[in-house]
């Protein structure tokens, strides 16, 4: 596959490698590395860069799964609409394992729900469009990557002039969170892996506030392990430096100003709030909600559900996990009585949480 | 979830490319990407070209990689 291939060259990734244990041969500190994307976590672990990397290397994994950091609560209000009268609910395939209180959507599908798995929120949109007496429930979950399709469905559905067209919105922005993970003085993040495809929305200019305000350096790689491991040693080297800069391995993709034109889409239909995260709490201005002339879209305001009050699940670790201050073989129900087969926190049931990533590549 | 595949459009029809990689063809809108053209490179998320893929700075990566090789695994420039 062109610009995949050759990013995957084990030569490359030796030489990256060597280079990376030279550079830090002679220090006798840690540094910790945290990535924020749920794709370089499954990177890290399918290609056992942990392993590769010399002892004074940690990589730990932050809030970067956004099924993993939707509130239970969301699971819940989906669960209600699946249990709706003349509705569909349409979702892209990772919601459907994730616990909610006390169903989830694969179990209401199986007992006659109408749920469908979408590659893209336009295919959600063709099914409302098939269906004009059902109304249609999309579960908007996603970063800044994600965000900007749903927009444009919307812009989409209203241009069709679809009436039976919603979206339960939870999406959150990236750059904020990892302000906050920057400043907890518990969790010492020496730098970020910055995530690849939501910077090619946001650009990589937008992590220069951490960068620049609170000293950590900031790196955007893509997904292959070669750019990874080239991110990796740039931060090395800025931490050794003493240096806090922001550098983008992943320029084939990822500019400075990132894509207009998909900000220009989130900007419309799109402005920011406060949002829940799962595991870390309330976040100001790290979320997105329909702007007013979007709300008829809103399924909250649309289509009002009653919802069952959110219980998490006791003993699951997923919180701590999620903000790295925790790895998911510290979690007593790990392995145990939770597994890819039956989850129950969310980190386990997203194939890109960090559990679900540890119970499949992880050492036994 | 933020998974995008690098595909090379074949054909732009209405706002829409059909993708092509490795004998897959995929339609895409290219909605967020209007100055796309015929044979550019794009990354597909969710069914939309989110961005275009530039090559040369693919080439200039690569050379950067095999730098840091020919070094030795030194230090480089």
């Amino acid at each position: 596959m062109k610009y995949s291939t050759e990013y995957r060259d084990p030569e490359l990734a030796k030489g990256l490698i060597a280079a990376i244990a030279k550079d830090v041969a002679d220090y006798a500190g840690q540094i910790t590395l945290m990535e924020v994307c749920g794709t370089h976590t499954m990177s890290i672990y399918q290609h056992g860069i942990r392993n590769l990397l010399p002892a004074q290397v940690r990589l730990i994994s932050g809030p970067g799964c956004p099924v993993c950091v939707t509130p239970i609560g969301y699971v819940d209000q989906a669960v209600a609409y699946a249990r709706r009268e003349q509705t569909i609910v349409a979702t892209f395939g990772d919601m459907v394992r994730v616990p909610g209180s006390s169903s989830n959507l694969q179990r209401e599908k199986a007992e006659g729900a109408d749920v469908r798995i979408v590659y893209s929120p336009l295919d959600a949109l063709a099914i409302a469009e098939k269906n004009p007496d059902q109304s249609v429930v999309f579960l908007g979950v996603g970063f800044e990557t994600t965000a900007p399709t749903i927009g444009g469905s919307l812009l989409e559905a209203e241009k069709r002039g679809l009436k039976n067209f919603f979206v339960l919105c939870a999406h959150k922005t990236m750059p904020t969170p990892m302000i906050a993970l920057a400043s907890d003085p518990e969790l010492k993040v020496d730098g970020y892996i910055c995530p690849a495809h939501v910077s090619a929305v946001i650009g990589s200019d937008a992590y220069r506030p951490i960068a620049e305000g609170f000293g950590v350096p900031c790196v955007v790689t893509g997904f292959e392990p070669v750019d990874m491991l080239r991110g990796i040693q740039l931060l090395v080297r800025q931490v050794l430096a003493g240096a806090a800069r922001v550098e983008c391995e992943y320029s084939r993709i990822v500019k400075p100003a990132g894509n207009r034109t998909a900000q220009a889409i989130l900007f419309k239909v799109f402005e920011p709030c406060d949002a829940d995260w799962r595991g870390i709490g309330p976040i100001p201005n790290s979320g997105l909600q329909l702007r007013e002339a979007y709300r008829k879209f809103d399924a909250l305001t649309a289509l009002p559900v009653e919802v069952e009050e959110p219980r998490e699940h006791k003993g699951c670790c997923c919180g701590e996990i999620l903000k790295g201050k925790l790895g998911a073989k510290d979690c007593p129900l790990f392995r145990k009585s939770c597994t890819p087969e039956h989850p129950i926190g969310a980190c386990m049931v997203s194939s890109e949480g960090s559990c679900a990533a540890e119970y499949k590549y992880g050492d036994c | 979830m933020c998974l995008a595949v690098p595909m090379k459009i074949a054909e732009i029809a209405e706002g829409t490319a059909i993708c092509e990689v490795d004998g897959v063809r995929r339609e895409a809108s290219l909605m967020m990407l209007e100055d796309a053209v015929v044979g550019d490179y794009v990354l597909i998320h969710a069914g939309f070209a989110i961005e275009k893929l530039d090559p040369l700075e693919a080439e200039k990566t690569l050379a950067i990689f095999r730098e840091v090789l020919e070094a030795g695994g030194g230090v480089e420039a």
